[in-house]
C-alpha cells in the first residue's frame, strides 16, 4: 500500500462544534487503502508561509464515494487558514501515512478512549471494528461471542463537543461520556470512566486511546496495571511525514522512534512519558 | 532541442544539477513511493558518524516564518550499519550517491571516510564541518580556517573519492574558510548549512526546541545563502554547490547565475515531495526559452554593475 501525493478536492469544510471543523476531501486512492490510525499530511496553501504541511488523522473514509474526512481543531495559524479554505478548492495531500492501529486477531471487548480532538482517528477505528463484528467473519471462540463489544469512552470539555454519539450508538457501540464541566455524562476526566470500566471488563479486552499526552500517560498506566494490551496514537511536531527527516521522534523503550512511520500508533507499554 | 542539463562536478557526473540535501532525504528509500529518484541529479545522505547516534530529545523541529528550525542532533545508524543495510538499497538507484560525513574528532572523520572509501556505489563524500546542533559535531570544525583545512586534509589522505566540504554560514568570514578547504584538497564546496536560531514559547517561557537552539532552513535563509555562494564562487576555483531555501526552478536559477554549479534542495522536499522534479522541469524550460544548449553555460553569468 503505497503513499500517494494527490490534489484532494474540498467537498466541504464546516464548523461542527466551536472551533472544530469537519473537512471532506475527494481522495480516491487514500479512501481505498487507509487504515484506522493512519494520517494525511496536508499542505494548507500554495505559498511558503506557513511552510510545512500539517498532519491530521483520518477520521472517516467512504471508499464508495472516494471520500476522506478529517476532524480538526483550530489551534494556531495553520489550522485557522485551513478553516478558511472553501469547497471546490484543492488541497495537496500526502497519504495514507504511518502505522495505524493493529486490529487484534481474536475478537473481544474493545475499549476506545478519546480525549478531545483525539476522537478523530477513533471513529474510523470504531467503525472498522464494528463492521468486522457485524459481518461475523471474526475469529472468535463461541462462548466468547456474546462478549464481543465496542465500548467508546468519550471525554470532552463540554456537551457541545460530543458529536458522534448517536451515530456510534446506531452502529452498536456502547458509549459513555465524561465532560470537564459536567454538562454531559460524568464530570471529570475520561480516565475515570476507564478505571470504572476496568471492574467490568472481560478476559480478552483491548484498549485503544488517542488524546492529550497527560491522558494517554494515565491510560497507559491503567492498562499496564491491569495487564491489558493497549495501543495509543501519538502526536509530535512533524516535518517530512515519511520518515526521512527524523524530526518527529518520541522516546520509547527501544530508543527514539518516528511518529510518522514507526507510529503514530504505538503499544502503550513501549512509550516513555516524561 | 532538449537542453543538456548534465553537469560534471568534482569528477562526479550528474544527470542534472539538482540534488537532495543531507538530512532531508533520509537514506534515499523514504521518498521512493513519491519521487522518481532515478530522475534526480543525485542525493546526499543523512550525516553518517562512526557510531550510531540517538540524536537530540524532542521536540526536534519547529516552524518559523517561511522556514523551520531543526535540532536532530545527527541521529544516524552509524557507518557500519550504513554500509551494510542502507548502501545496497541506495546503490540500486540510478543517481549519484553522495555520503555526508560528520564526526566529533578529526580522527572520527578520518575513520568514517576510510570505511566508506572501499564501499561500492558511493560517488562522493560531503564532509559536514557545519552542523550547528551538536557541540562537537562539526560546527566547531567549520568555524575556523585552520581546523576546517585540517579535517579536509586528513580525510583527503585516506580516500580517492571526490570530497565536498560543506560549510557553515555561522562565521564572520566564509571566504577564508572556503579557501582553506580548497587548499587542503576539497574538490568542491557546498554551502550553506543551516543558520543558528531559536524560538520561544512566551506562555511557558521556554524554548520551543528541546535543544534550545536549532538550525534555520527554508525560504527564510535564501538571501543569506545566495550572498555566501556569490562571495565563495568568486574566490575559489573549485565548483560550488548552492544550498538554502530553494523551492522552485527560479530559486535554483538564482544560485546557478550567482556561481553555483549545482544546487541541493532540503526543506523544499518537506513542503512538496515533487519540488525537485519541478525544479528540474523549470531549469529545462528556462534553457529552452532562452535558447541555452547546456545548463553549465549559465553558471556564474550574473551581471553586476561595477
Ligand atoms: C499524526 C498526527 C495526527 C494528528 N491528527 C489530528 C487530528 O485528527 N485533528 C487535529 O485537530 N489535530 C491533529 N493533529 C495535530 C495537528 O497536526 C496540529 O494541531 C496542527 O499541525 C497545528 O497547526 P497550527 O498551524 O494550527 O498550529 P501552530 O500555530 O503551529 O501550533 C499550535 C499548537 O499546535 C501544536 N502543533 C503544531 N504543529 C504540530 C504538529 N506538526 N504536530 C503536532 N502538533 C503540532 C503545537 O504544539 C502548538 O501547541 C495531529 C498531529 C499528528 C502528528
Ligand atoms: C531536518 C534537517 C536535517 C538536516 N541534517 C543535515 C545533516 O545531517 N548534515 C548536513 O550536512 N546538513 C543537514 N541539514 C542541512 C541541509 O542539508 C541544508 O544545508 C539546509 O537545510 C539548507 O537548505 P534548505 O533551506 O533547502 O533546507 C539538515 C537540514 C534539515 C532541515
Amino acid at each position: 500500500m503505497s503513499v500517494v501525493q494527490k490534489q484532494g478536492k474540498i467537498l466541504s469544510n464546516l464548523e461542527v462544534a466551536p472551533s472544530i471543523f469537519l473537512l471532506n476531501l475527494g481522495l480516491p486512492q487514500v479512501a481505498e487503502t487507509a487504515q484506522p490510525g493512519q494520517f494525511v499530511h496536508l499542505r494548507i496553501g500554495p505559498l511558503s508561509d506557513p511552510l510545512l504541511r500539517r498532519p491530521f488523522s483520518i477520521h472517516r473514509t467512504k471508499p464508495e464515494e472516494a471520500k476522506v474526512s478529517i476532524l480538526y481543531q483550530v489551534v494556531g495559524r495553520g489550522t485557522k487558514l485551513l478553516s478558511q479554505r472553501c469547497s471546490g478548492e484543492k488541497l495537496d495531500c500526502l497519504g495514507p501515512l504511518g502505522r495505524g492501529f493493529a486490529i487484534p486477531k481474536v475478537a473481544g471487548q474493545f475499549i476506545l478512549v478519546a480525549g478531545g480532538i483525539g476522537i478523530a482517528p477513533l471513529i474510523f477505528l470504531a467503525e472498522t471494528l464494528l463492521r468486522k463484528m457485524g459481518n461475523g467473519k471474526w475469529e472468535v471462540e463461541k462462548e466468547k461471542r456474546k462478549k464481543m463489544e465496542v465500548v467508546f469512552l468519550m471525554g470532552a470539555a463540554s456537551t457541545e463537543y460530543i458529536l458522534p454519539e448517536s451515530e456510534l450508538l446506531s452502529w452498536g457501540a456502547a458509549v459513555e461520556v465524561a465532560t470537564d464541566d459536567g454538562s454531559k455524562g460524568h464530570r471529570g476526566p475520561v480516565t475515570d470512566l476507564l478505571t470504572r470500566q476496568m471492574d467490568r471488563s472481560v478476559a480478552s479486552c483491548h484498549i485503544f486511546a488517542c488524546g492529550p499526552e497527560g491522558m494517554l500517560k494515565e491510560v497507559a498506566q491503567i492498562a499496564g496495571q491491569q495487564k491489558i494490551p493497549c495501543q495509543i496514537c501519538l502526536e509530535q511536531r512533524m516535518a517530512c511525514g515519511v520518515g526521512a527527516c527524523l524530526g518527529c521522534v518520541v522516546k520509547t523503550r527501544s530508543g527514539y522512534r518516528r511518529v510518522c512511520v514507526d507510529g503514530p500508533v504505538f503499544p502503550a507499554g513501549e512509550v516513555i512519558f516524561e | 532541442m532538449r537542453p543538456d542539463l548534465s553537469v560534471n562536478i568534482a569528477g562526479i557526473r550528474l544527470k542534472n544539477p539538482v540534488l537532495a540535501a543531507s538530512g532531508t532525504f533520509g537514506y534515499g528509500t523514504e521518498y521512493a513511493d513519491l519521487v522518481d529518484i532515478n530522475r534526480l541529479g543525485g542525493l546526499v545522505t543523512k550525516a553518517i558518524t562512526l557510531e550510531p547516534r540517538e540524536g537530540s530529545p524532542p521536540p526536534r523541529t519547529v516552524e518559523t516564518a517561511a522556514g523551520m528550525l531543526n535540532a536532530i542532533g545527527l541521529a544516524n545508524v552509524g557507518v557500519d550499519a550504513f554500509i551494510k543495510e542502507k548502501m545496497p538499497l541506495l546503490h540500486k538507484f540510478n543517481t549519484a550517491v553522495i555520503v555526508n560525513v560528520a564526526g566529533s574528532t578529526i580522527a572520527e572523520y578520518v575513520e568514517v571516510v576510510r570505511r566508506l572509501d572501499g564501499c561500492q556505489g558511493i560517488d562522493g563524500l560531503e564532509i559536514n564541518i557545519s552542523c550547528p546542533n551538536v557541540k562537537q559535531g562539526g560546527f566547531l570544525f567549520g568555524s575556523d580556517p585552520q581546523t576546517a583545512a585540517k579535517v579536509i586534509g586528513e580525510t583527503r589522505k585516506v580516500t580517492s573519492l571526490p570530497l565536498i566540504a560543506k560549510l557553515t554560514p555561522n562565521v564572520t568570514d566564509i571566504v577564508s574558510i572556503a579557501r582553506a578547504t580548497e587548499e587542503a584538497g576539497a574538490d568542491a564546496i557546498s554551502l550553506i548549512n543551516t543558520l543558528l536560531g531559536m524560538t520561544i514559547n512566551v506562555e511557558t517561557k521556554r524554548p520551543k526546541l528541546a535543544n534550545v537552539t536549532g538550525g534555520l532552513s527554508g525560504p527564510a535563509i535564501k538571501p543569506v545563502a545566495l550572498v555566501m555562494v556569490w562571495k565563495v564562487a568568486g574566490a575559489v576555483k573549485v565548483p560550488v554547490v548552492g544550498i538554502g531555501g530553494i523551492l522552485s526552478g527560479k530559486d535554483a536559477l538564482e544560485f546557478l547565475l550567482t556561481g553555483a554549479s549545482v544546487v541541493q534542495v532540503g526543506t523544499g522536499n518537506f513542503v512538496d515531495p515533487q519540488c525537485m522534479m519541478k525544479i528540474i522541469h523549470g531549469l529545462e524550460q528556462y534553457c529552452q526559452e532562452k535558447g541555452i544548449a547546456k545548463i553549465s553555460e549559465i553558471v556564474g553569468t550574473l551581471e553586476v554593475e561595477k
